[in-house]
C-alpha cells in the first residue's frame, strides 16, 4: 500500500470505456486464498496470449511503474464484479491512483480502502489527460485536488472517511468494533 | 413523517450510528452470504486480529464459484480443476467450521449458488439487508429486500461486527410498462432495462423496480430481474414484494412458521413506496410488445431484439467490441454460428428457467457440432428438475446435464469455451474472455439459448416453431 501522499507521478492511459474488472484481474485467478502478489497477473490477457507470451501489441506495453504509476481510463472503469482482487492487483502491479471520468461504485470503494485513489474527473479533465498521455500530475490528498502540469487541475470528491483512513492510517475496522455497544443495543431492539 | 421509498424504509431500519459529513453510517446486515472466493483474506484478517465472527446465525455459506459440475461418486473428491480451487474450498470448510458457521457443502441437498440458495432456503426476506462478497447480490433485492455486494474487506467487517460503513446511495425508480410478446421472460425485460439505463447508467443508485410488467413477474423471474440491476451500474435493485412473495417463501426452511409467520406477513405489507416518496431519477420503460433479445457487443448493455440489426457504433468501445464479436453494424446476430450453449448461473438457473429451456429443446436434437452445457442453479433445483424428467429431456436433445455451481458463468471451475468461440449463455456477463480467454459471449434468455443449440445458430424460438411446423 503507498504510504506517502501526495502522489506525484506521470499518467499512463488506458483509452477504453467499461473495463471491467474481469479485463484487470480474469476470474480464473481468484482461486487465491491470499491478497498479495497479484500485480502479475493484472491485465493479464491484455500483456500475455495463450500461450503465455508477451503480445507484441498490449495496452500495457511501456508501462514502468517507477515512471507513470497514475492510470488514466476511459468511463466506468472497474464496471462487474466485487473482486477486491482488482484493486490488490492494480497495486501490486505499480499503479497508485486511478482517474476517470466515471469510476463504478464497488471498485471505487475497494480501491479507496487499499490505498489506490480512485479519482472522478470532469470530463474536460479526462479528456485532456486522454489526449495528453503521460502528463505529469500531482494528486494531493490531503487538499482533494489534482494538479496538471500544463493541464486542467480539478478538485475531486473522495468519501470523507476513506480519505481520513488513509492519510491517518486509521482503521475502519477499528472504529466499527469501537460501536460494539451501540450495535448491541440494535441487537436487542431491532434484530 | 414524509412519505419514504422501500429502500428509504429498509435503509432506517438499519441505522446502528448515522451517517455524518465526516463519517458514513453503519448500517447493520441482517444477513450475509459467503462464499470461497470473495472470504478467505476476510477470515485470515479476523485470525490476525483476534476476532470472531459476531453472528454465525446471521451468516450463510455456500460454495459454488470455484467447484467443478462434473458429475462424480459419492466418496471421491471432487474433480476440482486446480489444486488452489480445491484448497480454496477447503479453507471454507475449515473457517466455517472454526466459527461455527453453517456451510451448504458437498454434502448438503441445498449446495448451489449463492444467490439460488438464499431464497430457497427462504433466508432471504423482505425487510432484509442482505450482503455477500459478489457482485449480484441484488438478486434478493426480488423479495424486497436491500441486497447488495461488497469487497473482502467488507466482508472482513461483515463477519467481525456485523455492519458496514456505508454513504446511503441515490434512488431511481424504474417503471416498466405494457405486455412483453410471446417467448419472451423476465431476462428480455432486464436485458431492455439495461440497454435503455446504460452499463453506467444505475451507478451510484439503488433501483426500485415497479409497474405492471414487473408486478405480472413471478419470483423467479424477479430474481433474473434484479440480479442484473448491477449489469446497468445500480447498488442494488428491488421489487416490493406482494402476496407471490409470500406464497413463494411460506414453509420454506428458514422462514418464519406458525404464530411468527402471520406476524411477519402484517410487518411485510408496510414494504412498499408511499404515494409521493422522493426519488433522485425516474425511468420508464415500455417493454408492450418487446420480442427475445440478445446482446451483440462486450458490455450488458448491448442487447438488441432477436429481429433487430447491431445499431451504428457511437464511439470507439462499441468498435472494438463489434470486432471481438465478429459483427457489424447494420447487420442481424441472429443466424450467427454458435459453438456453445450455457444454460446456467445466478441469472437463469432456477426451476423455471430449466422449464423454459426443456421446453424448447423436447423431442429435438441439439444441433452437431454444438456442445450444451445445462447446469442447475443448486442440488435441490437439480432434484426437483430430475423429478420432473427435465434431465432426460436435456440429455435425449444431446446436452450435458450438470451438478449445480457457477460453472460457466465465471469460467475459474473448469467450466469455459475455447478461443474465438460463440456461446449463447444465460448467464449475465459478456465481458472479453468472461467465459475463457478469447471467448465471444452473446447473453439470451433460456429459451432462445435452448433454441440456439437446437439450430446452431442464434435463434429466436418462435422461428424454430415455424420451421418446424410450417
Amino acid at each position: 500500500m503507498p504510504e506517502t501522499f501526495p502522489i506525484n507521478s506521470r499518467t499512463f492511459n488506458l483509452t477504453g470505456e467499461n473495463i471491467d474488472t474481469d479485463q484487470i484481474i480474469p476470474a480464473r485467478f481468484l482461486t487465491t486464498t491470499s491478497r498479495t502478489g497479484l500485480g502479475r497477473f493484472a491485465f493479464h490477457d491484455w500483456r500475455f496470449d495463450g500461450s503465455g507470451s508477451p503480445r507484441a501489441n498490449s495496452p500495457l506495453s511501456g508501462f514502468d511503474p517507477t515512471r507513470a504509476s497514475v492510470l488514466v481510463a476511459g468511463r466506468n472503469f472497474g464496471c462487474g464484479s466485487s473482486r477486491e482482487h482488482a484493486p490488490w492487483a492494480l497495486l501490486d502491479y505499480g499503479f497508485r491512483a486511478v482517474i476517470s471520468c466515471e469510476i463504478a461504485d464497488i471498485f471505487r470503494s475497494n480501491a479507496a480502502r487499499n490505498g489506490l485513489l480512485p479519482i472522478v474527473a470532469p470530463e474536460t479533465a479526462q479528456q485532456w489527460l486522454l489526449d495528453n498521455p503521460g502528463a505529469e500530475v500531482e494528486i494531493d490528498l490531503e487538499a482533494t485536488r489534482v494538479t496538471i502540469a500544463g493541464g486542467p487541475g480539478f478538485d475531486f470528491d473522495i468519501e470523507p472517511f476513506a480519505r481520513h483512513c488513509l492519510l491517518s492510517g486509521n482503521d475502519p475496522m477499528g472504529y466499527l468494533l469501537d460501536q460494539t455497544d451501540e450495535i448491541r443495543q440494535f441487537e436487542e431492539v431491532a434484530a | 413523517m414524509s412519505p419514504r421509498s422501500l429502500f428509504d424504509k429498509i435503509w432506517d431500519a438499519h441505522i446502528v450510528r448515522a451517517e455524518t459529513p465526516d463519517t458514513p453510517a453503519t448500517m447493520y446486515v441482517d444477513l450475509h452470504l459467503v462464499h470461497e472466493v470473495t472470504s478467505p483474506q476476510a477470515f485470515a484478517e479476523l485470525e490476525d486480529r483476534g476476532l470472531k465472527v459476531r453472528r454465525p446465525d446471521r451468516t450463510l455459506a455456500t460454495i459454488d464459484h470455484s467447484t467443478p459440475t462434473l458429475p462424480f461418486k459419492a466418496g471421491t473428491p471432487p474433480p476440482y480443476a486446480t489444486d488452489a480451487a480445491a484448497a480454496q474450498v477447503e479453507t471454507l470448510y475449515a473457517n466455517t467450521a472454526r466459527h461455527g458457521i453453517e456451510l451448504n457443502g458437498w454434502e448438503s441437498e441445498h449446495r448451489g449458488v449463492v444467490h439460488v440458495i438464499g431464497p430457497e432456503l427462504g433466508a432471504t426476506q423482505p425487510g432484509m439487508t442482505i450482503v455477500c462478497g459478489d457482485s449480484h447480490t441484488a438478486t434478493h433485492g426480488a423479495f424486497g429486500a436491500l441486497a447488495f455486494g461488497i469487497g473482502t474487506t467488507e466482508v472482513g467487517h461483515v463477519l467481525a461486527t456485523q455492519c458496514l460503513l456505508q454513504r446511503k446511495p441515490k434512488s431511481m425508480r424504474v417503471h416498466v410498462t405494457g405486455r412483453p410478446g410471446p417467448n419472451t421472460s423476465a431476462k428480455d425485460i432486464i436485458l431492455a432495462v439495461i440497454a435503455k439505463i446504460g452499463v453506467d447508467g444505475g451507478t451510484g443508485h439503488v433501483l426500485e423496480y415497479c409497474g405492471d410488467a414487473i408486478s405480472a413477474l413471478d419470483m423467479e423471474g424477479r430474481m433474473t430481474l434484479c440480479n442484473m440491476s448491477i449489469e446497468a451500474g445500480a447498488r442494488a435493485g428491488l421489487v416490493a414484494p406482494d402476496d407471490k412473495t409470500f406464497a413463494f417463501l411460506k414453509g420454506r426452511n428458514r422462514a418464519p412458521q406458525g404464530a411468527e409467520w402471520n406476524e411477519a406477513i402484517a410487518r411485510w405489507r408496510d414494504l412498499y413506496t408511499d404515494e409521493g416518496a422522493h426519488f433522485d431519477r425516474e425511468v420508464v420503460v415500455d417493454v408492450e410488445g418487446l420480442r427475445p433479445m440478445i446482446t451483440w457487443g462486450t458490455a450488458p448493455d448491448t442487447g438488441i431484439a432477436l429481429n433487430d440489426v447491431v445499431p451504428a457504433h457511437r464511439n470507439d468501445s462499441d468498435r472494438k467490441a463489434a470486432d471481438y464479436m465478429g459483427v457489424a453494424a447494420g447487420e442481424r446476430v441472429s443466424g450467427q454460428k454458435v459453438n456453445r450453449v450455457f444454460i446456467g448461473s445466478c441469472t437463469n438457473s432456477r426451476i423455471s428457467d430449466l422449464r423454459a429451456a426443456a421446453n424448447v429443446m423436447r423431442g429435438r436434437a441439439i444441433s452437431p457440432g454444438v456442445t450444451a452445457l445445462v447446469v442447475p442453479g443448486s442440488v435441490w433445483v437439480k432434484a426437483q428438475a430430475e423429478e420432473e424428467g427435465l434431465d432426460k429431456v436435456f440429455k435425449a436433445a444431446g446436452a450435458e446435464w450438470r451438478e449445480a455451481g457457477c460453472s460457466m458463468c465465471i469460467a475459474m471451475n473448469g467450466d469455459k469455451g475455447a478461443p474465438g468461440e460463440l456461446i449463447v449463455s444465460t448467464s449475465n456477463r459478456n465481458f472479453e474472455g468472461r467465459q475463457g480467454p478469447g471467448v465471444r459471449t452473446m447473453l439470451a434468455s433460456p429459451a432462445v439459448a435452448a433454441a440456439s443449440a437446437v439450430t446452431g445458430r442464434v435463434t429466436d424460438p418462435a422461428k424454430l416453431k415455424e420451421t418446424e411446423y410450417a
